[in-house]
This record gives structure tokens, C-alpha cells and sequence, in this order.
């Protein structure tokens, strides 16, 4: 009787969110309008899981007055979101979930003319790292054997990506920049894609977000090899860092929801106290750990600096990646 | 029609040569190891229209196709005014979404194509231009929320009201 | 006979009233939205999310696989009655719908497609409850050579769509595929094409904007300045007793496409990359191709209407299965459905049959009732949309313009598009009096998006060599059929050529 636990558990896991204090909230400023949820990606990929998610139990415990209204826009890389929250009409009613694009698109793409450091922070949600998958039937078990295949098949190793300046093409180029390594990237419009590939063996390996390759590690598929997060995940406490091996490179994709440029500091406040009560939610620190996202709480000072130096970051690994192809 | 087609196979090939011209932004060639370029598939593609544009008017000077023939013009005086009215009450439908909304166009729109074009009674012209923008408020903001465009500031106070009723 | 006695448990967990219940809500529900241009089961779908925390997963998944379906079988209602593919998936069903429709006969093109989509997703649920993990492997072993295999064989099974006009078609087509560019390369990872600098373009040209302005505005207009604003569809009342000729006269002359449908939808609905819509326009081309009586297909055959819509229903439930079994989502819809199992707590991949059997059987089971339930439904509402039809066209041409700007929004949520399609109808107008064939071009903003990428794709891991889709087991013999049967009709009319020469 699996469901019918699960339904309990997904009952009380409710009626504990709506006993937060929702009514407690500032009263001085709510939203008159439906809220623009903009989604920085199409439909499918993990920015849009998050972001429905974050919708569903905004709904299912009637935390805003008015409802949120998901739409994608991720035509561009993000560029289409980016605009769409600098030409916000009504700042106060328009927020958006983001990913690194959020850096990198604005970075590659200068006509745009998008300041991201404008924007508005309001919650961090968490960040999720990066994980170096391969097939089972590679035989390759550690990631020094990966090297060494990598080196032996002299540019015929393919591995499969979201494309180049996106967020595992950094990775990749850091990782090959690092160990000199000859990679043949196929870049695919989509994780839940690259996934399937290797799952195919179509590609050889691939770097990926752990969520999206978790169905197959259960099912002893993948094989993962190395963690670009800051310490060993501990959903994979055998899985080595590339801190561990030497190189002090870690490499997350941000989770976060931010404000259209422009909004006011009583809307801003409003959201900042739904999002974290959201993010303090039983159903959401469930998502954290069965995903293996890390959290990385910071208030509105502390995201524009880290802003700051994610836009630096990103440039210096950008260019990087620029100078190489 | 004889100087319309060949009129429109030449619009097509201007138009062939500016996509030419605008996917030359990215490599066109076939990059040696790694297969076409970013620019390949569309510059290739639109250098095809153009050729199909040559073939088209090498036809209309054989005389091939049924319009190059036709002496008829390509459109009498009921139909360019049917293309004005009908057409241009399309332009002006979507010209208005962004002053008074989509809800508000909608029903200028249908008051005039169903009165002016289609000279239905006043009172049926009102009750479909009235209720039907009304309805799909509520089926697209309420039921499937999805925000329609609400035009400039003014209808402001009027789309608050509807919000309290749904919310 | 262990998966029998798994699916008899899973069909009675949803004949369970509370399932039973949501199954009938969703299908009407889906069929609406469905039967609105512009949207379809990805939008009924998103909403429905959050309310699937107030019940269990298994009811939750199955009433939002009945909204799936529900809109599955409504994509068709539109493309009979306002003449707007308001899917992808339904594009091929208007070649032969309106047509009908204009006949007077929409109750026979409407019968046709519920009664084809009944079979296709009940055939398809078979193959599901029978093959799965098999078809889950035959999935995995298409990357991308194969695919892009698979789109030269969709194209080539239209050859024979296009008009008389050769150089007319070919521009279609080309027009199609270069519009299918603009917006963004993911390959290079750069802005391409964003046509006169107007950032509106960086999104891309989505199918659905080009769909609505050819046929909602283009073909609408087209028709009011042929017909003198003077047309009169004869759309004669429904009974009862017409309902049953109908249906009669829907098997007998609709059960070959029904039946190429079924089986070809499904299989191109399993692959992950190709989904729904190609598999439709592959099961009408091929229909069409093994015809006796090819000149009927764009003209009003049950046939036409048969194909696709059997193999739109087939192949949705198709990519319900590498959804479950791989956790790989073939399609928008089948992408949220995806999140919605996430937010449950289940991990879809291929320990999902296994961990959790009630919930993958309850689902299946599901399948069929809903199945069911689409075909009665649908039935019961045919009359209202005929009597749709009905209407004087004074009342219903205005009204086909508002649905398509607003559904065109709904769909695109950007002013910019709303513009595009109004161009793109203008155009169409003056391209459709010239006599350009304009479905090539609306199938191949559909495909394209499919067929560049993976062309690159393979061409990368080949390191530039095209044998490689010579090569590979699967991709080999598919793109030499499809090179046959693009070669076919010049072969056929070089040849008729030369006999005419000769005689």
C-alpha cells in the first residue's frame, strides 16, 4: 500500500505548509494582478520542473492572492526571459526562475543590452551541481580511467551536451583545458536528450545535473565518475571531487528566483517571504535532498554580491572557452 | 494575375537574397571534422528558393502556370474591397490589442465585422461583441491561466475589478 | 500471464469511483481545451498540475492522462470544424477534414477521427502492455543518425503532397524549413537569422504561428473573397440515425488509414525526438501512398482523416512510454507530466515498472478507460459542433478570427507573433491565389526543428563522413527508402516523359 502512504505523507506535508503562517505576512503590500512566473527554458528541463514545483505548492496552499502564472520563454538560451523581465510592464508582478544562463546569455550575447545586476534578488532556492556520467558497459570505473580512455581514443571520445556556453560546455572545457583532453561535443537541445543518448550509447559520457540522470544511476546505467561541487555529495559519498584531485574548480547551476528590474521593496519583501516559506517547506527541502541539490540560503546583500562574482566568474570561463574553439 | 505572379516570384527572391545574406552571419561552409556550419542549412535552403524563383518566372515567361495566362486582373473591385475590409479589420483588431487590450479589441472587432460586414441586427451584434470577450476572460484568465495582453494604463482599474471577482 | 493479472488490477484501480470520476472530468475537460486552436494538452495539463497534490499519484496521473487524451481526440474538432490545426499533431488531419467539412459532411469527418483515435490509442495500449521494456531498448537505439533518417522518410512519404507546381512547392518547402532556423542555433550555441535585427526573433517562428495565420487567417480570408462572402456550408442536422450511417460509412471507408495509422503512429511516437506529429503526417503520407485512389486524399477522404488521427492518438500513448520506462519526455505535455511524477516523489526510469508496478499498472489500465470515455464523449458532443457549423458565416468567420489571434497568444504569449501571424495570413492570401501549395511549407517548420539538428549531430560524431547514414544498422535501410521514394515520382515522370516523347 505504497500510494496510500505516500498520500499521507503528501496530505500531512500540506496541511504543515498551510499552517505556516501565511496570514502572518505583510499585509501592507499583495498582488493586485495574476504574477508573471517566467520560466528562463522550455518545458521539460530541470529549470522548469523546479519552476513548476514551486508553482504547485504556491497553489495547493494558496500562498499569494493572486495565482502565479508559469509561461516559458526560453527562446535565445534565455535571451527572450532576459528581455521580457528588462521590458517588464509591470515590475511588481513579474519574477522569473532562472538558471546560469542567466549569466552566460547576457555575457555571449552583449547586444541585448541586459544588465542582470539590475534585477531584483529574492530567494535562492539552492544550486545543483555537476556530475561526470558514463555508461556501465564503458567499463570505466574511476576517473582516472576516464582520462586515460579519453587520451587513448585521441579526439574519437564523444560526449554529448546542452551546447556550447552552456553550463556543462564549461565544465567540459574546464575539465579538458585542466587534464589536456581531445573531446568530440555533440551539443543537444536539452538535458533530459544527452540522458537519453548515453543511456543509448550513442555518446560516451556526459556532465550532468544529477537530477536528470538519477532514474539510470538507480537502475545501475550510469556510472558516475567525479562531482564539481564544493565537498562529496551525500547522495554519492564514493563519488570524488575535482577539489579532491587538485584543481579548485567547483561549477553549480542556480536555482533561484528573481524580480523584474525595478521593483518596488514592498513587493520584493512579499515575495522574499513566499519563496522562503516555500523554501523552508517540508515539500520542498524533500525536493532538495531526493534531487541532491545543495542549498545555499543568502539574503538580498549577500545574492548582488554573489551576482558580482558569478558575472566575473562566468566571463573569465567564457572567454576561456572562446579562446579554445 | 500575369504581372502578379511575377511580381511575388520577385518579392520571394529579394526575400531569398536578404535570408541569403543574413545567414551568412554564420559559417556557411562545410567545416572540415565537424560537418556544416551554423549558417549551412539556411543559407543552402534560401539559395534553393531563389532558384525555385528563377524556375517560377522561367515558367510565367513559357507561360506554364495558369495565372501567367490570365488576363483577369488579380482582383475585381469586390475583392480588393473584401481583402480591405476584412483584412484591414484584422490589422486594426491586433493594432488595438495594445491600447485597450485584448478583451476590448475582441469585442470591437466583432461589432464591426458583425455589424458592418455582416449586417446583423444590433442586438445580436452587442449580445456576441458583449458576452463572448466576457466569456473568454473567464475561460483564459481564470480557467486557464493565462494572462491576455491588458493594453495601455487605463484599463487598468477595470482588469483589478475582474481579478477580485475570479480570485 | 503475469502481465494480465498486473493489468486486471490495474484496470480495476481506475474503475475506482474517485478515478472513474476524474477520468470522465478530464476527458471533457482535455477535449475543450483540445478543440481550441492554440491550445492543446500541454496547456490543460500545466494548469491541472497543482490540483494533483490534493490526490494520490495514481489518481492524480491518471486524471492528467485523461486530460492528454481527452485533448488528443479534441486537436481533430478544430482542425474539421474551424479548418486551424490547433496541434502540431492534428496539421494532417485538416488536409481531408475541412474538405468534409465544407461538404457538408463534418459529422462523417468527425466521426471518422474519434472512431480512428479510439482504435489507435486502444491498439497502442496494447503494444504498451505487451512490449514495453522492448520498446523502451528499440527507443534507446535511435540517436541521432537514425532519427534524422526517420525525418528524410516523413519528407519523402509528402513528395506527392504539393501541387502541380514543382518550382512552387519546392520553394514550400524550403521557405518552411528556413523559417524553422530563425531564432537560435543550439549547436553553435549562437543568435542566427534574427531577421531585420527585431529581437521578437530570437525566439524563433514556432509551428503554431505559421499554422494560424495560413489557415485561420490566409485560408478564411481566401474563402470569403472566392465565395463572395456568399458561402453556405450545408452542415445538415445530426440524429441519431445519421450518427449511426455516419459511423458506419466511417469504418468502412476509414479502416485502412485507421489501420497504417495505429501501427506507424506508434512506432514513431516511441523515439524520443521524433513524437506525435510526425508520426501523423507519416501515417497520411503513407496512406496516400498505398491508396487505389491516391486523387482522393486532400479532397474529403475518410481515409485522409483516419491516418493521422489514429496515429496522433497511437503515438501519444507511444510517448507515455519512454516517459515511464526512461524517464525521457517525447513531447511538452509528456515533460510536465514528467515534473508531475517528480513532485510526486516517484523517479520515472527504468526501475519504475519494478518499484512502483500498482502505480505504472494503474496508469496503463487507465489508458483504456480512457480510451473508452474519449469515444463517447466525443460522440455525444459532435452535434454541438456541427451545429457550430451551422452558424451563418458572417457570425462564424469573425468568430475564427478572434480564436485564432487570442488561442495564437496563448499559445506564443508574445505580441510579436501575434503580428507574424497576421502577416503570415496576408501572405498566404496572395501565395494561396498564385497557386502555392502552402502545407509543405507548415510540415516543414514541423520537421525541420527535427531534422537540422540531428543532421549536424550525426555529422559531428562522424567527424563530418555522411556514410555514416549508410552504415549504422538501423539508420542504413531507412534512408534508402527514403531516397527510393523521394527518387519514385521523378523516376515515374521522366519515364511518362519519354513515352510521350516516343509516342
Amino acid at each position: 500500500m505504497k500510494l496510500t502512504k505516500r498520500l499521507f505523507l503528501g496530505l500531512a506535508a500540506s496541511t504543515a505548509m498551510a499552517a505556516l503562517p501565511v496570514t502572518a505576512m505583510a499585509e501592507d503590500w499583495s498582488p493586485k494582478r495574476p504574477i508573471d512566473f517566467t520560466i528562463m527554458a522550455g518545458p521539460g528541463g530541470g529549470a522548469d520542473q523546479i519552476a513548476r514545483f514551486v508553482q504547485s505548492v504556491v497553489e495547493a496552499n494558496d500562498m499569494t492572492t493572486r495565482p502565479l502564472v508559469p509561461t516559458n520563454r526560453g527562446g535565445g538560451s534565455g535571451a527572450e526571459a532576459l528581455l521580457h523581465m528588462k521590458d517588464a510592464r509591470d515590475a511588481d508582478h513579474t519574477i522569473m526562475v532562472t538558471l546560469n544562463s542567466f549569466y552566460t546569455t547576457p555575457i555571449r550575447q552583449e547586444a541585448l543590452g541586459v544588465d542582470i545586476e539590475t534585477f531584483t534578488p529574492i530567494t535562492m532556492m539552492g544550486v545543483d551541481p555537476f556530475v561526470l556520467w558514463v555508461h556501465k558497459d564503458s567499463g570505466i570505473t574511476t576517473f582516472e580511467q576516464y582520462i586515460e580512455q579519453v587520451r587513448a581514443m585521441d579526439g574519437e571520445f564523444v560526449m554529448g551536451g546542452t551546447g556550447s556556453g552552456q553550463e556543462d560546455s564549461i565544465v567540459i572545457a574546464f575539465m579538458s583545458g585542466a587534464y589536456g583532453l581531445d573531446i568530440k561535443y555533440i551539443p543537444y537541445d536539452g538535458g533530459g536528450a544527452v540522458a537519453k543518448d548515453l543511456a543509448g550509447k550513442q555518446i560516451m559520457a556526459t556532465v550532468n545535473n544529477p537530477a536528470e540522470a538519477k532514474g539510470f544511476y538507480e537502475a545501475g546505467e550510469f556510472v558516475p565518475l567525479l562531482a564539481f561541487s564544493d565537498e562529496r555529495m551525500p547522495a554519492y559519498p564514493d563519488v570524488p571531487t575535482m577539489k579532491e584531485k587538485g584543481h579548485d574548480f567547483s561549477y553549480y547551476n542556480q536555482r533561484a528566483i528573481v524580480g523584474a528590474p525595478g521593483m518596488s521593496d514592498e513587493a520584493a519583501d512579499y515575495y522574499r517571504q513566499v519563496f522562503n516559506a516555500v523554501y523552508e517547506g517540508d515539500a520542498w527541502q524533500g525536493y532538495l535532498t531526493s534531487e541532491s541539490l545543495s542549498p545555499l540560503p543568502m539574503n538580498e546583500a549577500e545574492t548582488r554580491a554573489y551576482w558580482t562574482t558569478q558575472v566575473e566568474n562566468h566571463r573569465e570561463l567564457l572567454s576561456a572557452l572562446g579562446g579554445e574553439s | 494575375m500575369r504581372q502578379g505572379e511575377i511580381s511575388l516570384a520577385g518579392l520571394f527572391a529579394l526575400f531569398s537574397l536578404y535570408l541569403m545574406w543574413k545567414a551568412s552571419e554564420l559559417p556557411i561552409g562545410y567545416i572540415r571534422g565537424t560537418g556544416p556550419g551554423g549558417g549551412f542549412w539556411p543559407f543552402w535552403l534560401s539559395f534553393v528558393m531563389l532558384l525555385s524563383c528563377g524556375a517560377i518566372a522561367w515558367n510565367w515567361w513559357r507561360g506554364k502556370s495558369p495565372a501567367s495566362t490570365s488576363r483577369e486582373p488579380l482582383l475585381d473591385a469586390f475583392g480588393w474591397r473584401t481583402v480591405i475590409l476584412v483584412g484591414g479589420g484584422v490589422v486594426a483588431f491586433v493594432a488595438l490589442i495594445n491600447v485597450i487590450s485584448m478583451y476590448g479589441a475582441i469585442a470591437i472587432f466583432l461589432a464591426y465585422y458583425l455589424r458592418f460586414l455582416g449586417r446583423h441586427s444590433w442586438w445580436l451584434t452587442l449580445a456576441i461583441a458583449i458576452l463572448l470577450p466576457i466569456g473568454l476572460f473567464f475561460f483564459f484568465e481564470a480557467a486557464m491561466l493565462i494572462s491576455m495582453p491588458q493594453g495601455m494604463p487605463f484599463t487598468q482599474p477595470f482588469f483589478d475589478v475582474m481579478y477580485d471577482i475570479i480570485y | 500471464m503475469e502481465v494480465l493479472s498486473f493489468l486486471a488490477d490495474g484496470v480495476l484501480l481506475a474503475l475506482e469511483p474517485i478515478n472513474i470520476m476524474l477520468i470522465l472530468i478530464g476527458v471533457t475537460v482535455g477535449l475543450f481545451i483540445g478543440a481550441m486552436p492554440g491550445l492543446g494538452s500541454v496547456n490543460g495539463v500545466a494548469i491541472l498540475l497543482p490540483i494533483t497534490f490534493l490526490v494520490p499519484p495514481g489518481s492524480a496521473i491518471i486524471f492528467l492522462a485523461a486530460i492528454y487524451y481527452g485533448a488528443m481526440y479534441g486537436g481533430a474538432i478544430s482542425s474539421v470544424t474551424l479548418g486551424i490545426p490547433g496541434a502540431s499533431t492534428a496539421v494532417a488531419t485538416t488536409f481531408d477534414g475541412r474538405p468534409l467539412a465544407l461538404q457538408g459532411r463534418a459529422s462523417l469527418a468527425l466521426v471518422t477521427a474519434a472512431i480512428a483515435s479510439f482504435v489507435g490509442g486502444t491498439v497502442a495500449t496494447v503494444f504498451f502492455t505487451l512490449f514495453a521494456p522492448l520498446l523502451a531498448n528499440l527507443a534507446l537505439s535511435f540517436g541521432p543518425p537514425e532519427i534524422f533518417a526517420l525525418m528524410l522518410l516523413a519528407f519523402a512519404t509528402f513528395v506527392g503532397l504539393g501541387g502541380d507546381d514543382i518550382p512552387k512547392t519546392i520553394f514550400s518547402i524550403c521557405f518552411g524549413l528556413v523559417l524553422a532556423t530563425v531564432g537560435f542555433d543550439t549547436i553553435s550555441g549562437e543568435p542566427r537569422l534574427v531577421l531585420f535585427e527585431i529581437d521578437g526573433f530570437l525566439r524563433g517562428i514556432g509551428f503554431i504561428v505559421l499554422a494560424i495565420g495560413v489557415y485561420g487567417i490566409g485560408e478564411m480570408l481566401w474563402t470569403i473573397v472566392e465565395t463572395r462572402g456568399e458561402i453556405t456550408t450545408t452542415n445538415p442536422k445530426m440524429t441519431a440515425k445519421g450518427l449511426a450511417a455516419d459511423t458506419k460509412e466511417a469504418v468502412k471507408r476509414g479502416w485502412k488509414g485507421t489501420t497504417i495509422g495505429s501501427f506507424l503512429g506508434f512506432f514513431v511516437g516511441v523515439l524520443p525526438a521524433a513524437g506525435a506529429t510526425p508520426g501523423s503526417l507519416m501515417s497520411y503520407g503513407v496512406a496516400k501512398m498505398i491508396s487505389k485512389r491516391p486523387e482522393e486524399y486532400g479532397s474529403g477522404s475518410p481515409d485522409g482523416v483516419a491516418a493521422p488521427e489514429a496515429a496522433n492518438n497511437s503515438a501519444s500513448t507511444g510517448a507515455m512510454l519512454p516517459m515511464l520506462t526512461l524517464g525521457i519526455p517525447g513531447s511538452p505535455t509528456t515533460a510536465i507530466l514528467l515534473g508531475g511524477m517528480v513532485i510526486w516523489g516517484l523517479t520515472p526510469g527504468p526501475r519504475l515498472f519494478v518499484d512502483e508496478s500498482e502505480f505504472v499498472w494503474g496508469l496503463i489500465g487507465s489508458f483504456y478507460i480512457s480510451n473508452v470515455a474519449s469515444l463517447l464523449i466525443n460522440l455525444a458532443f459532435i452535434p454541438l459542433f456541427v451545429w457550430m457549423l451551422r452558424m451563418p458565416f458572417t457570425i462564424l468567420a469573425p468568430l475564427i478570427f478572434v480564436l485564432s489571434i487570442i488561442g495564437g497568444f496563448a499559445a506564443a504569449r508574445s505580441m510579436h507573433d501575434i503580428w507574424l501571424i497576421v502577416i503570415f495570413g496576408l501572405g498566404a492570401f496572395f501565395m494561396r491565389k498564385f497557386d502555392y501549395p502552402l502545407a509543405p511549407a507548415v510540415l516543414a517548420i514541423v520537421l525541420g526543428p527535427i531534422a537540422e539538428p540531428t543532421l549536424r549531430q550525426s555529422l559531428l560524431l562522424s567527424s563530418g563522413d555522411p556514410s555514416i547514414f549508410f552504415t549504422r544498422p538501423i539508420a542504413a535501410p531507412i534512408t534508402i527508402i527514403a531516397i527510393i521514394l523521394i527518387l519514385l515520382p521523378a523516376f515515374k515522370l521522366l519515364r511518362r516523359k519519354r513515352e510521350l516523347v516516343e509516342g
